[in-house]
């Protein structure tokens, strides 16, 4: 008998359009909704139909946010999809499924709990109901709360016919039912203790605490064309565009994208782009722009394994380097990296006001592992959230581009005040007017340069540090491999290692260096170079002892990471 | 010819130190077409602070700074997105995004196509000089076959760009071609323009005095002529007009009244404010967030 006690991790494996997405759906919801901690992630093929996706659902008694290579539970919806995950399988991996789904190899070396699902949906009247009927089943083997599943069903199926719910509902009951039976004849036993007030969190998605953290932040204009793994925010925000009033607009390329935004702050909107690597580097020219002319933007940008068209569908933090340097000329960038759902809330909402008070591209940094992760936890308190209008009235002989000691020259917007205001791309005076005045320009290079730049620095928070401050080694993190770096050293746990995470990741501000005095430096990232230690020593002559680095466009597991550590710390 | 600058220009006119410096050469088409927009914006009752001016590079886009008007000098080929993204931003402002043909039709080519489709009511106005002047003469979209340059040594062998039959095939909005030497016609064109509700691109025809020997003034007087007897609603006569090229014809060739990007985006269909007037709907994030404990 195979038994899971506080935590289990179950995988569901299956052909792209066989509905993978819609089991891991109902069941996030309804063990959620049933007192359970639950964590997903997904990780799928570059095609619409075929292939094979996995999603992993973590379901826990204690709150759990990062992905583990473990597979308690398999649950595959097509053959092949062992093969895949060989590598993940142990002696103690129960799969749930159909024969005809399991290679003929593996039959004998697994433990196979056979469970009917296609002749059990036939008998409900079509295989469509195949997927309930899988929701339902693992849901009954927690003996989770079944009115959670009917509830989603309706939900998701009620505006087609009543007779489309009844028979979803009726498919996952005889789910239900089964899973239940299991855990009675003794086939699986899952014990996880639940946690009540789970029930009154919410579920959230990289994609989505994004997109309400920009919400929160006031933006009211999103103009993206679609690249993946971006393209689920511009989604969200068209969604929302009529209810939160935002002009959102999927234009003809990423160029089109950047300067409509640039244009949109310009007239004193809250604007924002979506985008990918590739997307991005379309529109270095428009960032350099912003740089000259001061123009606030905001930028997020999902990475995805480059260079090119790399890994369309999967994960990297390759993009550091790209952000860092994109567009010509010198000029200040914030680059901001969530690494948990909360930080992405506050963050995004953030961006918009640094963007306003700065005047200066911010990009957010996300990759494809943190954008489809999802987690409960508790709604972020909006409350929490400042909205700061940096705009002034152009009142008669105002310049937009007045040389100030901190760099930051007062905005003013068309149409606000009696003035007008010029912005300028070329090099300008203090109106906005073309100047070629080499004592002037040395002036406003300085400014946007040195000036601006050392205003952002002063101001800019420091990383978190979790465990010890004296600790002899100091794993470092930044954007979404917090989590997994957290777990791993809560696994690991040893008083030796502290852990130092980065969400807001350039420009660094000077004090950040004490933080790694006298300690071995050891840092996490998913690329193959190490990008971000990289820049610690560029900036701040910080040495990384030990780089733990993925770059096979998948994300981090809580195992690896511990193994890496394990071999560094002695 | 005898121009009667109306009053009201002196709003316009800039008394920025930097817009005393005007880098156009002597004789360059550029002065009379700043004139008449001038001119336009003043007889339109515009104040300076309720238009503004999106270029690209070049030097027709050096316009925003001989201007008082709201301005912004941008990149090459993207100010049609700027402009449209200002204009959505703020339906209240009178948004004119300018450019000359290398700007608009080269390297801005795409967006120009998605505008028409977009419909947003901005003013695209074309210096068409059918050369590059600022990098010193080499050929543009416009240039016609045969012309040598420093770059075509051996003449210009592309079909040229034709903007006004591709915005007419396109079902623009508003569409017209003007030769600045014609003062008081090319004002009333561009007060079309601009008052015309959709994207309104004109193709404004000019002389580069210094890299094109070919269309001169003089050329450009005996190569059009006025279309006295045209129906601006009527696509196919516009399109049969925009195919002519010798003489080039003159005047609005097509209006199609449609509604524009701003009428149509969801931000606009309940609340009227420009958006940086509006603030945070915090109470709709929370709403979300209830929703999201189901």
């Amino acid at each position: 008998m195979a038994e899971f006690r506080e935590e289990v991790s179950i995988v569901l494996g299956g052909a792209a359009g066989q509905g993978v997405q819609t089991v891991e759906e109902i069941l996030t919801y309804a063990l959620k909704k049933s007192g359970y901690h639950v964590y997903a992630n997904k990780e799928y093929m570059s095609r619409v139909r075929g292939g094979i996706n996995t999603t992993e659902i973590r379901v826990s008694s204690r709150r759990v946010r990062a992905f583990v290579k473990r597979i308690d539970i398999l649950v595959p919806f097509n053959r092949g999809t062992l093969s895949w995950v060989e590598d993940r399988l142990s002696e103690g991996t129960v799969v749930l499924g159909e024969k005809e789904n399991i290679e003929e190899a593996f039959l004998g070396k697994i433990n196979l709990v056979e469970v009917p699902l296609t002749k059990m949906a036939m008998e409900v009247g079509s295989q469509l109901y195949l997927n309930t009927i899988a929701a339902g089943l693992i849901v009954g083997l927690f003996h989770g709360d079944f009115s959670a599943v009917e509830e989603y069903v309706r939900k998701r199926f009620g505006s087609k016919d009543e007779n489309v719910v009844k028979k979803n509902v009726e498919a996952a009951e005889k789910g239900y039912e089964l899973g239940v039976k299991l855990c009675e004849e003794g086939a699986i036993r899952v014990e996880i203790s639940r946690d009540e007030k789970v029930k009154d969190e919410v579920l959230l998605t990289g994609t989505e605490a994004v997109g309400t953290g920009a919400l929160a932040g006031g933006m009211n204009f999103l103009s993206f064309y679609p690249m993946s793994p971006s393209t689920g925010v511009s989604t969200f925000a068209a969604q929302h565009a009529e209810e939160f009033g935002i002009v959102v607009e999927q234009v003809e390329d990423e160029i089109a994208a950047i300067n409509m935004a640039l244009g949109a702050w310009f007239a004193g909107a809250r604007a924002m782009v979506s985008t990918s690597g590739g997307g991005f580097a379309l529109m270095s020219e428009a960032i350099s722009l912003a740089g000259m002319a001061e123009n606030p933007v905001v930028i997020h940008l999902a990475q995805r394994p480059g260079p090119a068209t790399g890994l369309p569908t999967r994960t990297l933090q390759g993009d550091l380097n790209l952000v860092l340097y994109a567009g010509h000329g010198d000029f200040p960038r914030i680059i901001l990296a969530p690494g948990s759902l909360e930080e992405a809330f506050y963050l995004t909402a953030e961006a918009f006001n640094l963007a306003d008070r700065y005047q200066v591209p911010v990009i957010i940094l996300t990759d494809q592992y943190f954008v489809d992760t999802y987690y409960n936890l508790p709604a972020p308190d909006v409350g929490k959230v400042r909205f700061e209008r940096h705009i002034v009235e152009a009142k008669p002989g105002y310049r937009r581009y007045e040389l100030t000691e901190d760099g930051i020259s007062p905005r003013a917007i068309p149409g606000y005040g009696e003035e007008v205001v010029i912005g300028n791309g070329n090099e300008h005076d203090e109106w906005g007017d073309i100047t070629e005045d080499a004592e002037l320009t040395i002036k406003m290079q300085e400014k946007r340069a040195i000036r601006k730049l050392e205003t952002i620095k002063r101001n800019a928070p420091l990383p978190k540090l979790i465990g010890n401050e004296n600790a002899e080694y100091l794993v470092v993190s930044w954007g979404s491999t917090f989590h997994v770096v957290e777990e791993a050293l809560e696994k690991l746990g040893s008083g030796k290692v502290a852990h130092l995470h980065f969400s807001w990741v350039y420009p660094l501000n000077p004090e950040v260096r004490r933080f790694f005095e006298g300690r071995k430096v050891i840092v996490v990232e998913n690329n193959v170079t190490g990008q971000f230690a990289d820049l610690l020593w560029k900036e701040l002559g910080v040495k990384a002892n030990h780089r733990v680095l993925k770059y096979d466009g998948r994300p981090f597991s809580v195992e690896e990471v511990l193994e890496a550590l394990k071999g560094v710390v002695e | 010819m005898n121009v009667q600058l109306p009053t009201g220009r002196e709003l316009f006119e800039s008394k920025r130190p930097g817009s005393a410096d005007i880098a156009w050469c002597p004789g360059c088409g550029n002065f009379g077409i700043r004139n008449i927009l001038i001119s336009a914006l003043a007889e339109l009752g515009l104040k300076p602070n309720q238009v503004a001016i999106i270029s690209g590079i070049g030097q027709a886009a050096k316009m925003p700074h001989y201007i008082n008007a709201n301005g912004y000098h941008t990149l090459h080929g993207r100010a049609i997105p700027i402009a449209t993204g200002v204009k959505a931003s703020n339906p209240e402002l009178t948004v004119i995004a300018e450019g000359g043909d290398g700007d608009m039709y080269a390297e801005g080519g795409n967006h120009l196509l998605h505008a028409i489709r977009r419909n947003p009511d901005i003013t695209v106005l074309i210096h068409d000089n059918q050369v590059y002047g600022l990098t010193k003469g080499q050929a543009s979209p416009t240039t016609m076959k045969g012309m040598k340059t420093p770059t075509q040594p051996w003449g210009v062998f592309e079909e040229p760009f034709n903007p006004v039959a591709l915005a007419v095939a396109l079902n623009a909005s508003f569409v017209a071609r003007t030769f600045m030497g014609y003062f008081r016609e090319s004002v009333e064109i561009i007060k079309k323009a601009i008052q015309h509700k959709g994207l309104a691109i004109v193709d404004i025809l000019h002389p580069c005095v210094s890299f094109n020997k070919v269309n001169t003034y003089t050329w450009y007087r005996e190569h059009t002529y006025w279309m006295d007897d045209h129906d601006p609603y009527d696509r196919e006569a516009a399109f049969k007009r925009a195919l002519e090229s010798d003489p080039l014809p003159l005047g609005i060739f097509y209006i199609n009244e449609r509604p524009t990007f701003e009428e149509m985006v969801p931000a606009y269909w309940k609340d009227r404010t420009p958006l940086w007037k509006r603030e945070p709907k915090l109470e709709l994030v929370k709403k979300f967030f209830e929703a999201r404990k189901l």
